[in-house]
């Protein structure tokens, strides 16, 4: 038994990574954020495409999941109608904590060129947003670095922090 | 007299209309040019009061006394041949005449003709519906009702089509603002946060053309914001991994520390 004890000073070090729970706990978030699978117009092609083989968003830990009750994060892909935004709003409340939204689009992001009674003149009147995506469509490439920012901004907050006080809840 | 107003500047002036303009009319053509509709209008003669007839672009046009809508269409589904109501909508003329312009666009693919059936009624006047007659003409009745507020009796699930059901107003009519009445405006804030959540979000930005200051601020480079005013940051965009920060397992290709191989060993 004793030939075969590590010397852990001398070989590949310590079994053992210093860091803070912040750190570890926001990593672990950061790399498997699952977005709902969720369009609403033109955009939700280029969100379809950013998930698909080519782009792959699964390598980010990105997967699409079916259910509100499973994913964290929100991209709102598309023009949101004031007809359907009380179902946007509810599927948002639907999704635990802590979660994020991706406003996708211009139409997401301020009604785009539909400056009409029936399109909601921005999707943070209903949500609260994190990352304004611009582009009409956005490319998949747009997608995924916004998706990256996304991971940069969950890593810099603290994992126990006091949810921000949502003006719209 | 017609009144005065400066023709000044008319070019720099958003919109600009012309008083002398009047709209391009397609020639009409006589029904009796065509055998096949001369036919269908001594058909539909017979029985019903036509006011005008003529055919333009190889369309027949009728017009008939709206009270004479489904027979009307009875008889040109029976007797005519023509099997489709591709088309049903109105036309807006409450300015003009305090009228609705209703047509009912027809298409027999046994004959490969066209058929337009129109008629007036008046702002408040109910119509009959023809779904017993044309399938097709139950959303379409639906949508007329909710774009134009043209109420019709006989329709079985008579309820508004695109808007959703609380909403006030008929989006179609040329009264109706673009960018939406009061109900309008707040509809999404009312219906979620309720009417006293009006003032925390505040009104809709409808001007595309407007600059906030913020905004330099706003969408500057991530991590090189300036306040307004200031030049932009010169300063180099790192590219930063996570795996820099001292992820466990990870690590970062140190490309001074990596040997080019010529040959594979």
């Amino acid at each position: 038994m004793a030939q075969h004890k590590i010397n852990y000073l001398q070989e590949a070090g310590l079994p053992v990574a210093l860091t803070t729970v912040d750190k570890l706990v926001q990593w672990g978030r950061s790399n498997s954020l699952w977005p709902l699978t969720y369009g609403l117009a033109c955009c939700a092609i280029e969100m379809m495409a950013t998930g698909a083989s080519r782009y792959d968003f699964d390598r980010f830990g990105t997967i699409f999941r079916a259910s509100p009750r499973q994913s964290d994060v929100l991209i709102i892909a598309g023009t949101l109608t004031k007809k359907h935004a009380p179902f946007m709003r509810r599927l948002y409340d639907q999704m635990p904590d802590p979660k994020w939204v991706i406003s996708m689009g211009s139409c997401a992001n301020t009604g785009g060129m539909f400056n009409t009674y029936a399109t909601v003149q921005g999707a943070d009147r209903i949500v609260p947003v994190d990352i304004y995506l611009p582009g009409c469509a956005p490319r998949p490439e747009t997608l995924q670095y916004a998706l990256m920012l996304l991971q940069k901004k969950i890593r810099s907050e603290k994992a126990s922090r006091k949810l921000a006080p949502k003006r719209l809840v | 007299m017609r009144p005065y107003s400066d023709k000044q500047n008319v070019q720099k002036k958003p919109y600009y209309s012309d008083r002398y303009f009047v709209a391009p009319q397609i020639p009409k053509e006589a029904v009796e040019s065509d055998a096949v509709f001369a036919k269908d209008l001594a058909t539909l003669q017979a029985k019903f009061e036509i006011k005008e007839a003529y055919i333009q672009r190889g369309q027949l046009v009728v017009y008939i006394d709206p009270k004479d809508n489904v027979a009307v269409l009875q008889t040109l589904k029976e007797a005519c041949a023509y099997n489709m109501l591709s088309e049903h909508s109105a036309i807006d003329w409450l300015a003009k005449s305090n009228e609705f312009e209703l047509f009912y666009q027809l298409l027999s693919t046994s004959k490969r003709k066209r058929l337009r059936v129109k008629c007036f009624i008046h702002a408040k006047e109910v119509l009959q519906s023809v779904y017993g007659v044309y399938k097709s003409a139950d959303w379409a009745e639906r949508e007329m009702y909710d774009m134009f507020g043209i109420s019709i009796s006989g329709h079985p699930y008579m309820k508004r089509l695109l808007m959703p059901d609380d909403w006030f107003g008929h989006p179609l009519l040329k009264t109706y603002p673009l960018h939406g009445d009061e109900a309008a405006r707040w509809y999404e804030i009312d219906k979620i946060f309720g009417k006293e959540y009006r003032d925390i979000i505040g009104p809709e930005e409808r001007d595309s053309a407007r600059v906030d200051e913020n905004d330099t601020y706003r969408f500057a480079r991530l991590g090189h914001e300036v306040p307004f005013g200031a030049e932009p940051s010169l300063e180099k965009t790192f590219h930063d991994y996570q795996e820099e920060g001292g992820v466990t397992i990870v690590k970062t290709l140190k490309k001074s520390e990596s040997k080019l191989v010529k040959e594979r060993p």
